[in-house]
């Protein structure tokens, strides 16, 4: 059993609660446990930054020293907290004047960090420290026929870390899809960016650009957009309507979590999933989910008894209130 | 001998620990503005910003909207031939602004970075609805009133929390924050 130090990130108490029980539910069938970091607080998003990097070094350093005690590794399933605390982590290992300006400040809470922890994405966790066979072997409902685009997003891929995951042209989320067995389509606008917080900065600047990445996304023929950060999910999710309202566009796709296209994957139930609170309907991925089941069912059982199977199979339904 | 600091070394300072190589090597290629997602929507591109800090142009360049509509990405800092890393310039200047007073008004980065840093002081963690007022700045009512309506959908999902979550030791991490940084006055 493979153990981490879980960092969920403000958004996994709110807008992307499905992502963190979906990363625990699909952690669990895969042999990692992920063991929440005791106390933890915000890594500082982008604002700690825009006002003073040190305290955003501050922040981001008590959750390392918290997760540094557990002899454990850290583990982010957000592309901004991922970036911040690596960051923060890189810079705290070379700097020891830096290392030592922040320990004193950590006294406060009765902390020391001594630089002991390396700082992991979940996607990079599952694609290479659990491994894609892994996860295939889980698969035992592949997505048959869905078709995916894996959106990256920024903050995952650059800037560049110098750790084997490649920043130009990275295939890991595409290999992911393939191992649980939807099609990931060629999707040209894979790193560019959602607007993340510019959606409050600039809204019209961040509604183009989500505009940009729908239309990529339906051109590409996708059925669904696959995402491994919250405030991407959020901003190409739940800004559909505003992005339709505000360029006279009838965007409709789906955008869910790559943890929540496993699970379905691995047969496990969409609620569990977290399945059933977008604002755009997931139905159309839940839809060939079921027929899947029910060509599967079909196979299976005499020919008489497989339409009572499929019917049952169609009513899987969103969960929605 | 100089004795007073350019505008160009003031920032140049303020990116001391990003690893730059200084904005006078900027050789004015324009990568940074052909691969930048936002460009279309700022005053002056990021390489014409560069240009005009390296030209002293002190008044416009932290009047213009560039660095508060750069949604950090780092494609630029990317592929910058030069290693400029010119995201990290925007940073250094949202904070210049911010520490001077020196922004344009109207601007929603700047009031929505102190409510953010306010509320993550108090509770550790962040809480949404605690920056709608910001929104005010920018688009008056109407954009706040579009601002809680959005909110409401995703509350009826049940994804906003009706109160704002707290880390447990907040005495000890208020302390700890002003052991790095007085605030006053900056947020």
């Amino acid at each position: 059993m493979k153990r981490y130090a879980y960092y969920p990130g403000c958004s996994a108490e709110s807008v992307s609660a499905s992502y963190h029980v979906s990363t625990l539910e699909t952690g669990a069938r895969l042999g990692v446990e992920f063991q929440e970091i005791e106390d933890w607080n915000c890594c500082g998003a982008t604002p700690y930054t825009n006002i003073d990097e040190l305290l955003a070094h501050g922040l981001c350093a008590r959750n390392l020293a918290i997760a540094e005690q557990t002899g454990l590794d850290v583990v982010a399933p957000c592309n901004a907290c991922f970036k911040n605390l690596h960051h923060a982590n890189a810079e705290l290992k070379a700097d020891k004047d830096l290392a030592e300006h922040i320990n004193f400040a950590l006294e406060a809470d009765g902390l020391h960090y001594a630089g002991g922890v390396n700082v992991h994405h979940l996607i990079h966790v599952f694609t290479k420290d659990v491994g894609l066979d892994a996860i295939k072997k889980q698969a035992t409902q592949p997505l048959k026929g869905l078709k995916v685009a894996a959106y990256y997003g920024c903050q995952l891929v650059r800037p560049d870390r110098g750790d084997g995951f490649d920043s130009e042209n990275p295939r890991y989320f595409e290999d992911l899809l393939k191992a649980i067995g939807a099609e990931a389509v060629d999707f040209p606008y894979r790193l560019h960016c959602c607007g993340a917080s510019l959606m409050v900065a600039n809204r019209r600047a961040a509604l183009a650009m989500v505009r940009d990445l729908l239309r990529a996304a339906v051109q590409a023929k996708a059925d669904v957009i696959a995402t491994a950060c919250p405030l991407c999910q959020l901003n190409l999710e739940c800004y559909q309507q505003d992005v339709n309202r505000e360029f006279g566009t009838e965007y409709r796709i789906p955008v869910m979590y790559f943890t929540q296209l496993m699970g379905l994957a691995m047969g496990i139930e969409p609620k569990k999933l977290g399945i059933g609170t977008e604002v755009v309907s997931p139905q159309p991925v839940l839809d060939c989910v079921a027929r899947r089941a029910a060509a599967d069912a079909a196979a299976k059982v005499a020919p008489k008894a497989a339409p009572a199977k499929a019917e049952a199979a169609q009513t899987v339904k969103a969960g929605q209130p | 001998m100089k004795t007073t600091m350019s505008f160009a070394d003031e920032i140049t300072n303020l990116m001391y620990a990003t690893g730059t190589r200084g904005l006078n090597s900027c050789i004015q290629c324009a990568t940074c503005s052909a691969t930048c997602p936002a460009a279309d929507h700022m005053d002056h591109t990021p390489r014409r910003l560069i240009a005009m800090i390296n030209a002293g142009l002190k008044d416009e360049v932290l009047a213009s909207n560039t660095f508060w509509t750069c949604a950090s990405c780092y494609s630029c800092s990317a592929r910058c031939p030069k290693e400029i890393k010119p995201s990290e310039l925007m940073y250094a200047l949202k904070r210049y602004s911010i520490w001077h007073r020196r922004y344009r008004r109207k601007l929603v980065g700047p009031d929505f970075s102190r409510r953010f840093v306010r509320t993550i002081m108090r509770t550790g963690k962040s809480y949404e609805p605690g920056y709608a007022p910001a929104f005010i700045f920018e688009n008056g009512p109407v954009g706040m009133l579009r601002e809680m309506r959005f909110a409401m959908r995703l509350m009826a999902k049940g994804r906003i929390a009706l109160v704002p979550k707290r880390i447990k030791r907040t005495e000890n991490f208020r302390r700890m924050l002003s052991r790095i940084l007085p605030l006053e006055g900056v947020a």
